[in-house]
């Protein structure tokens, strides 16, 4: 007999596959729920229906959307103070373990998730929150969801779903030195579109990518979802493992070597079939930065905007809609444009791994424009404190706070002004997502510390020669 | 929540790529309970400007009895907020047609018995030049997935479980709730199978990672 070879996707959704229905519709099982303050829709639609929560073990809660980044012992705001609140009685109503303000563990769902060791290979897990993609990272199959679906899983633990399109990404080579994985993100996203995996599960594969830190990957798969896919994932290897083991809620002894090898054995197999394939060459991706108004509308900071006089039809709307809203010019250099301040946070980019990288960037240096530095945890900011980070930001004359989306959505209130222009390390650039009229472009967290250097778009490299 | 088969009413052009969901609705309105009503916040920064003031020229503006809407690809792309859902939806918008919308924004929208229709580009952009001066009206049949405006009958695509959940305004709790057995079965199997899957009380041990 032989067995058809699989994916790590196909290994994934047969093992959580409860049932499927004639018209294709499967019942999947869910690992891991997390829910935020979001989720308050569909806590309401439980309580309407009378229903309890069917796996509160299985759900975890922390607050990170409207965490306020200073004075958390005031909360001015009454409209956050009571989605903080709703989400703390919540979770206590239904007996859910809830990482609140006030938890040292508290920081952005999918930076605390794994940090916690909540997130592991092998697992499904879902939140109300489209950047769940993040945690594929660890060879899981993580994926965002409605708030209908979430109060369905509240009352099932069970999704349904139709099995996506499969997709690999190969990444051949190496990044060169600066370039991370949030370049190699926003130059597929560039290269295939906004909608460009639309439908599909991501696998990213290949030399650059095994090379990728844990952190590395979790940004990548990160952005699976500004490219339009269901999610992305990484098979878990030794980085994984390494990273994964003594985490809190992590297995451990004989348990863990059994788990490791079950997750050993996730990897696709070697003649397994994809949907797509789509191949990249590493050493060819340069910092990339966003000029537009969708993460597809990015350029390696080396290259000039392009001029909607030479696109066509819907094409060239767009990118004159995009240019108006920026404040752009056709064809000028992305390079040297000014910016007004600068974001470093966000579940995206707002790792330890990412602060060191902006910290080696800013260290001796004073930034020319404000900005705001948010952790994306509160273990992730001990730890920086601990690492004298906290010490360049602020000697730089960056802000240092605390843990949250913050500056990412702007619904704690760190908010950029309309008309101002910021250097992110974030992931949306949509219009009026860090505050209304606010111009948002896109990049790493070491392009957005030289971008602090410089005042300016700025290729980074030259900055860091020497420096890591 | 009822099923439909069929809608006929105003439809209206919105010519804009990827209408992401944060421009459907922005963040600072999702803290409103459903109960008190998410269309006026529906594209609330194209529709108002920064005094408040309805914009000219929005096309929603001059025709708020709009129930279909016709826009270009990656409509409600970027977060899975499903009051951007709510916000069409409460406005009085029945279907959308595109070339492309965002996975979780079209899975929101069917739960809520708002039709995301696709269709390919070219036929997007002659029914926005139909619509370009005036709405017209349109009718949407979803037993046969198709548009009819004028003359024209017009396919769209949608998938078959969609249509199925449309039509009869299915609830997934009510449909799951009656494979309980096979859930518990799984859920037991899955115990054994990968142990590590499982939670149990929160960890003695709060040590830093
Ligand atoms: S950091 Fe931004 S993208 Fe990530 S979960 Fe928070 S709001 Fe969403």
């Amino acid at each position: 007999m032989t067995v058809q070879p699989r994916s790590l996707f196909d290994k994934l959704w047969s093992a959580h596959e409860i049932l499927r229905r004639d018209d294709g519709s499967c019942l999947l099982w869910v690992d891991r729920h997390l829910v935020h303050e979001g989720s308050h829709h569909a806590f309401a639609k439980l309580a309407d229906r009378g229903l309890p929560v069917a796996e509160p073990a299985l759900t975890i809660g922390v607050v990170d959307h409207y965490a306020p980044t200073r004075d958390r012992d005031r909360i001015n705001d009454p409209d956050i103070a009571r989605m903080i609140r709703t989400l703390e009685q919540n979770t206590t109503r239904h007996g859910i373990r809830c990482f609140g303000l006030r938890d040292p563990r508290q920081g952005i769902v999918h930076v605390m998730g794994p940090e916690q060791g909540l997130t592991l290979p092998g697992l499904l897990i879902n939140c109300g929150d489209s950047h769940t993609s993040t945690h594929g990272a660890f060879g899981a199959l993580a994926f965002g969801i409605g708030a209908t679906e979430v109060a369905h899983v509240l009352a099932t633990q069970t999704i349904w779903q139709k099995r996506p399109k499969t997709m690999r990404i190969t990444v051949k080579g190496q990044l060169g030195p600066s370039v991370t994985a949030k370049d190699l993100a926003l130059s597929w996203i560039a290269e295939l579109g906004a909608d460009g995996a639309r439908g599909h599960a991501i696998e990213y594969a290949g030399p650059a990518v095994e090379a990728l830190s844990m952190e590395g990957r979790m940004t990548l798969c990160n952005l699976s979802i500004e490219g339009g896919a269901r999610c992305g994932m990484v098979a878990p290897d030794d980085v994984t493992f390494a990273y994964v083991e003594g985490r809190p809620f992590a297995p451990t002894g004989a348990a863990w070597d059994s788990a490791v090898a079950d997750w050993r054995a996730l990897a696709s197999d070697a003649d397994a079939m994809f949907d797509r394939e789509v191949t990249l060459d590493g050493a060819a991706i340069a910092p990339t930065v966003t000029w537009g108004t969708s993460p597809e509308e990015a350029l390696p900071i080396t290259a000039n905007l392009p001029d909607p006089a030479q696109l066509q039809g819907a094409r060239a709307d767009q990118a004159r809609a995009a240019m108006d809203y920026m404040g752009l010019t056709p064809g000028q250099r992305i390079e040297g444009t000014q910016v007004d301040q600068v974001f470093i946070g966000s579940c995206t980019n707002g790792r330890i791994e990412d602060l060191r990288l902006a910290a080696a960037v800013l260290s001796g240096r004073k930034s020319r424009v404000p900005g705001l530095v948010s952790p994306g945890s509160a273990l992730v900011k001990l730890q920086a404190e601990q690492e004298g980070l906290d010490r360049i930001f602020i000697e730089a004359g960056l802000e240092w706070v605390d843990a949250g989306c913050s500056m990412c959505v702007g619904m704690n209130g760190d908010l950029v002004e309309p008309g101002k222009r910021c250097a992110s390390s974030t992931n949306r650039n949509f219009k009026g997502r860090q505050g209304r009229g606010a111009r948002t472009h896109l990049m790493s967290p070491a392009m957005a510390a030289a971008a602090a250097v410089t005042g300016t778009l700025t290729d980074v490299r030259p900055l860091l020669d020497g420096r890591v | 929540m009822a099923g439909w088969h069929s809608i006929e009413g105003p439809a209206v052009a919105l010519p804009q790529d990827n209408i992401d969901t944060d421009q459907l609705i922005p963040a600072r309105f999702m803290s409103v309970p459903r109960k008190d009503g998410y269309g006026p916040y529906l594209l609330h920064d194209l529709r108002f400007d920064s005094m408040g003031a309805p914009r000219d020229g929005m096309p929603l503006n001059a025709h708020p009895e709009a129930q279909i809407l016709v826009t270009r690809r990656n409509f409600g792309s970027g977060s899975s907020r499903e009051a951007a859902v709510y916000a069409l939806a409460d406005f009085g918008i029945r279907a959308v047609l595109a070339p492309s919308f965002g996975d979780i924004f079209a899975s929101n929208a069917v739960n809520n018995g708002l039709l995301p229709a696709r269709l390919p580009e070219a036929r997007i952009e002659v029914l926005l030049d139909l619509l370009a001066e005036n709405p017209q009206v349109m009718r949407v049949d979803l037993q046969d997935s198709v548009i009819r405006i004028g003359n024209e009958v017009i396919p769209f695509e949608l998938d078959p479980v969609w249509r199925l959940k449309l039509l009869n305004g299915w609830d997934d709790i009510d449909m799951t709730a009656s494979h309980g057995s096979a859930i518990a079965a799984f859920r037991a199997e899955r115990a054994q199978s990968a142990p590590y899957a499982l939670l149990k009380d929160q960890p003695n041990d709060p040590r830093n990672p």
